[in-house]
């Protein structure tokens, strides 16, 4: 076999703690980060039992204000920034001219002018140049990425965590708000948001107080059965409950409707780019749709890529696939020509040369019992 | 990391444990820690014709698929069926119960262009 070996990259404000606890560093994007610490299975585990914690720093922040930034901000994005109240954040897209997802990113209203965008981190350079072509007057717009540090913090016991910092009376942010609290000396900003689907937060700080943060938070976490998590564990216990990954599950050459995410686009609204493809596409249904699929008996994990075929046809490919550690079966995501996209057609998919059988599934693939 | 003494390696952290005309082979303690969490394990079939550093089986992850390659020339005469149904074996005895193949080697002096156990230390620092 061979190993792959890292060169340098961008790196985050936590990299010398990752390298402390002796995690398996990787490229991603531009970046490095920690893929492992232990074992994908075993975080995986804590998350969907205890809870663990996520590097998130390399997610990229955008700060839009002024009086106008809401209006404008909804002419760049899919849902309706029309709907946040002030504290309160919304999954969305920001699209290309033809309806392609340039970016999922999830929008929060942190003032009555002021708007964070947290986007992908490969994202965060070309989201910027994007919105900023199209930036009007009296909206400002800041690329605060490398000023900020984040933490996804994931998993049942995460209530019990931040009663552990805050104490029994404070109260977590619910579901998609977002607040700032103070702790020894600096602000962290909580969303109570994840991309695991389990209860969670993901916290964002100043990049210097990174590694307070991180290690109060595997201090604190420690009697909780805390576990630091890496992007294995990130990537199946998304996929398990069929979150897209853009770059591998969305692209500019995808739109929202065929990604099976119309949830999250408001055709409503009179004018936002991608608008017109978009209704066309709910109206008229598209070529492919993006189904989740299982692997109906042991064998190799699915992987990105391998070819999807029903009775010798082929009718798409992956484009996300792993060993699902819940339910220790294969797991994936394809896009499938829509006349076969039904829950419960059987499919075959493509692996070396061989076949093995499949079916597609209703999203997400785990269900928590 | 452990290296036994009295096994050949490969660059490529296949190990060989010489049995008089044959080979058995696996993958080193620092490769299963590389990979960590095998899930699956696609073995040679009994009776196929290996070549030196050529692909022979798939040893699989979560995160991804790995070739294995054969150390030397020969024919598989055996498997490791136990990987089948518990491929974490690799991961929790590598140079035991983790065995992949056994080969019987065309020339039994090639494992000799293999390294030794120091090299092998070596080679992974």
């Amino acid at each position: 076999m061979s190993l792959v070996s890292d060169a340098a990259q961008k790196t985050t404000p936590l990299y010398g703690e990752h390298l402390r606890l002796g995690a398996k560093m990787i490229p991603f994007g531009d970046w490095i980060m920690p893929v492992q610490y232990s074992s994908i299975m075993e975080e995986h585990q804590a998350v969907r039992n205890d809870v663990g914690v996520f590097d998130i720093s390399h997610m990229g922040q955008l700060v839009a204000t002024g009086p106008k930034a809401g209006g404008w901000l909804n002419e760049m994005l899919t849902n309706n920034t029309g709907k946040l109240e002030a504290g309160s954040g919304q999954y969305t897209f920001l699209l290309n001219e033809n309806g392609g997802i340039i970016d999922d990113l999830i929008v929060y209203r942190t003032g009555p002018e002021e708007y964070l965008l947290v986007v992908n981190a490969s994202g965060t350079e070309g989201d910027f140049a994007w919105l900023n072509e199209r930036l009007i007057d009296d909206v400002k717009l800041e690329n605060r990425s490398a000023e900020y540090g984040g933490l996804a913090i994931q998993g049942p016991r995460v209530i019990e965590l931040f009663q552990a910092f805050f104490g029994n009376e404070v109260e977590l942010p619910a579901r998609n708000q977002i607040k700032a609290f103070d702790y020894n000396g600096t602000k962290l900003t909580i969303a109570r948001t994840g991309y695991t689907g389990e209860d969670g937060v993901e916290v964002f700080f100043p990049a210097t107080d990174a590694t307070m943060v991180w290690n109060e938070v595997l201090e604190k976490g420690k009697a909780l059965g805390i576990r630091p998590c890496g992007l294995g564990a990130r990537d199946t216990l998304r996929l398990e409950m069929c979150y897209p990954l853009n770059g591998s599950d969305l692209s500019p050459k995808r739109n929202p409707i065929e990604a099976g995410l119309g949830f999250f686009v408001d055709l409503k609204k009179p004018k936002f780019i991608g608008r017109d493809v978009l209704v066309a596409a709910k109206e008229k249904g598209t070529a492919e749709r993006l189904v989740a699929v299982r692997m109906k008996a042991k064998g190799p994990p699915p992987r990105p890529h391998y070819p999807v075929s029903r009775e010798g046809e082929r009718i798409g490919e992956l484009t996300s696939g792993t060993l699902s550690p819940s339910l220790n079966q294969g797991i994936g995501m394809a896009y499938i020509s829509s006349a076969h996209a039904g829950v419960g057609t059987e499919l075959e998919i493509e692996i070396r040369g061989q076949k093995f059988p499949a079916i597609i599934e209703k999203k997400p693939l785990y269900k928590k019992s | 990391m452990n290296v036994p003494d009295d096994l050949f390696y490969t660059e490529s952290h296949e190990w060989v444990r010489r049995e008089g005309e044959n080979a058995r082979v696996g993958i080193t303690d620092h490769a299963q820690a590389e990979l960590t969490d095998v899930v699956y394990v696609e073995l040679p079939k009994v009776g196929a014709q290996a070549e030196a550093r050529g692909q022979i089986a798939v040893v699989e992850s979560v995160k991804a698929a790995s070739d294995i390659y054969a150390p030397v020339k020969g024919t598989v005469i055996e498997v490791n069926k136990a990987l089948e149904s518990n491929p974490a074996l690799i991961n929790t005895d590598p140079f035991g119960e983790g065995w992949i193949f056994v080969l019987k080697m065309d020339s039994p002096d090639d494992v000799k262009k293999l390294k030794d156990a120091a090299a092998y230390r070596a080679a992974i620092g």
